[in-house]
């Protein structure tokens, strides 16, 4: 069975983000693993320990240092990586489309996970786009997991902490969600050992993809404005709660 | 005459008051607005969407009777839908529900799909949207023979505009989509619903145990708010992960946010940065929150809820 892992190099939550161009901001800084590819491909490797039949394929479109996250998921088990090079990221309807042609050139998926959001442009996509392309089943923010025979049945996150049991055929597209499973961080060895792994690069233009006609484009990127005026209330412990009383009643209006 | 069409989402037979802002996004000149509702039950929505400026509400439903909750059968329902009316452009909630539709919708249908639009301009075809943990404003452009946009839950006001809506019932059997919903596990009520509450109080590290998150529940019942957490809570076990609002928690944009015992990291910011106001209990002039809020209570949080709540419930004995 090949389970492949659609991984994304992104940069670190906390790091500082300047806006360069429209379309560019500036790159030194720390990249990371999407988090939530982290919990797709800690359910792969589980998969493939349970099964000993399986291989793990970790897939990743980016510019090549997003080599890195490739190696962070080989150290984290993966068999071998695939990276599609691109020095300009193009929308979600062009990065689904060349990671199903990687993949459908690569072998054949009986299971694909992603993460279900990526954390720099959080499109929430690209797993139902890879399932519609290669008309295999999806599902997202999977809380659960667990493969019996030709079948799936997962459990997926829905408002307010319900959990929908779904059951799905394979082939299927899983959106991993943060509560899926608990990432084991890499030991040394296996840093070590995932250098030597196999990594084959496909230049994004020889994957020869149809530019769809229908797109979405960033015109402009901006720093978000942080627009409060911190204030401090003062006064003893009454007096601060009278003011709040009175914001929330006056200015906000939220309470009668 | 362009058609726009809107998903609606329900709960206990209720139109979610965040639909209203999406209505108010989608509305223009010569635009004829489509509520489509897939699980409205019993009651009659005609006067509560017409207020907010839908033409026409396609309440969507199997041969026999509603639908059953199938994200993969719902999501094609809509798009028949869409096609039998004429749509080209469709709107909705990036909420949970949204997250599962919108995309299934997009991907099927090959079209442009922008979630968590903060502003829309529809005739423009342009969008913004927070990136990066909300630390940029994204504007985008799509182009495309449909046209899908999910709303980023309360992150655009609502705004009346009667008019008078009127009811077709759109009858579908879509085909089985190799996915079948076995059941669905209620959580233990939460009380109000996060993405859905105007007030949200929220608790840190520094409510210290589980137990204690009580006098923020108690407060909370009386403001009509919902509760919520930091990540530091959710990790110690103190409440469940549903609570969680941040970057790997849910994003919410209520009128006010009142952090307490929370440090204001950044991963919590881009869960409610665009909340209305943000208020900050927090006993660290130093802490980051202290900074970044609209109004900051330097004191213990213990001293300060009870007070709340104290309050709260004079105001309410009075009334
Ligand atoms: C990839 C990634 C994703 C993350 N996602 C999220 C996320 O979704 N949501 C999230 O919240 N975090 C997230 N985090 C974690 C985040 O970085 C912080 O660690 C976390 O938000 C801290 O929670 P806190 O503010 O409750 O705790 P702390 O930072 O420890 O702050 C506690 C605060 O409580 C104050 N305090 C203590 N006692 C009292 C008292 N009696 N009265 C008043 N104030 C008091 C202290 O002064 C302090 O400021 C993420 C981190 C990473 C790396």
């Amino acid at each position: 069975m090949q389970i492949y892992v659609c991984v994304k190099h992104v940069p670190d939550t906390a790091a500082k983000i300047t806006v360069k161009a429209p379309n560019q901001i500036e790159e030194a800084i720390t990249f990371i693993m999407n988090p939530y590819d982290e919990n797709a491909i800690e359910e792969a490797v589980r998969i493939k320990k349970r099964r000993g039949d399986a291989e793990v394929i970790a897939v990743t479109l980016g510019k090549p240092a997003a080599e890195n996250t490739l190696r962070s998921a080989l150290a984290m088990g993966a068999d071998r990586g695939i990276l599609i090079l691109t020095e300009d990221p193009p929308d979600s309807l062009v990065t689904a489309r060349a990671l199903t042609v990687a993949i459908e050139q690569d072998g054949t998926p009986d299971i694909i996970f992603t993460g279900k959001e990526s954390i720099d442009n959080a499109g929430f996509q690209t797993m139902y786009r890879l399932a519609a392309a290669l008309d295999m089943t999806v599902v997202s923010n999977v809380a659960a997991f667990a493969l019996e025979g030709k079948r799936v049945v997962v459990e997926c996150q829905m408002e307010g902490g319900a959990r929908g049991v779904i059951e799905l055929s394979l082939p299927c597209v899983i959106g991993a969600g943060k509560g899926l499973n608990k990432p084991s961080y890499p030991t040394l060895p296996a840093i070590m050992q995932a250098r030597r792994k196999e990594v084959k690069r496909i230049a994004l233009d020889s994957l020869r993809i149809e530019k769809p006609s229908a797109r979405a484009d960033i015109l402009e990127l901006k720093p978000a404005v942080e627009a409060r005026r911190a204030q401090q209330l003062k006064g003893s412990a009454e007096e601060v709660v009278r003011q709040l009383i009175r914001i929330l009643r006056e200015e906000a209006r939220v309470i009668e | 005459m362009e058609k726009v069409g809107i998903l609606i989402e329900v709960k206990a037979d209720q139109i979610k008051k965040a639909n209203y802002g999406v209505i108010t996004a989608a509305r223009g000149r010569d635009r004829q607005l489509y509520a489509f509702l897939l699980d409205g039950g019993r009651a009659d929505h005609k006067l509560t969407l017409g207020r907010y400026g839908i033409h026409k509400i396609i309440e969507i439903a199997g041969q026999e009777g509603p639908l059953e909750w199938n994200p993969a059968t719902w999501a094609q329902a809509v798009i028949e839908a869409m096609e039998y009316f004429g749509i080209r452009t469709l709107l909705g909630l990036t909420s949970s529900q949204g997250k599962d539709l919108l995309p299934r919708i997009a991907a099927r249908l090959d079209a442009p799909l922008v979630m968590d639009c903060i502003h829309l301009n529809l005739a423009e075809h342009t969008v913004r949207k927070p990136q990066y943990s909300g630390k940029t404003i994204a504007t985008l452009k799509v182009q495309g023979g449909h046209c899908i946009y999910g709303v980023r839950p309360n992150a655009i006001a609502a705004q009346p505009a009667p008019c008078e809506a009127e009811t077709v019932i759109y009858r579908t059997a879509p085909a089985p989509a190799g996915l079948t919903v076995k059941a669905i596990k209620q959580a233990m009520s939460a009380g109000v619903d996060l993405s859905e509450a105007e007030i949200i109080i929220a608790g840190g590290r520094g409510m210290e145990n589980g137990e204690n998150f009580k006098i923020l529940f108690e407060c909370a019942a009386l403001m009509g708010a919902a509760v919520g957490a930091s990540r530091a809570a959710v990790d110690a076990d103190w409440v469940p992960y549903a609570m969680q609002v941040g970057q790997t928690g849910v994003t919410v944009s209520p009128k006010v946010y009142i952090a307490c015992g929370i440090s204001g990291s950044v991963q919590h910011f881009a869960g409610m940065k665009t909340a209305g106001l943000i208020v900050a209990i927090n006993q660290d002039l130093t802490a980051a929150i202290i900074g970044k809020c609209d109004y900051a209570i330097v004191a213990d949080l213990f001293e300060i809820v009870p007070r709340l709540t104290r309050k709260l419930q004079a105001l309410d004995g009075r009334i």
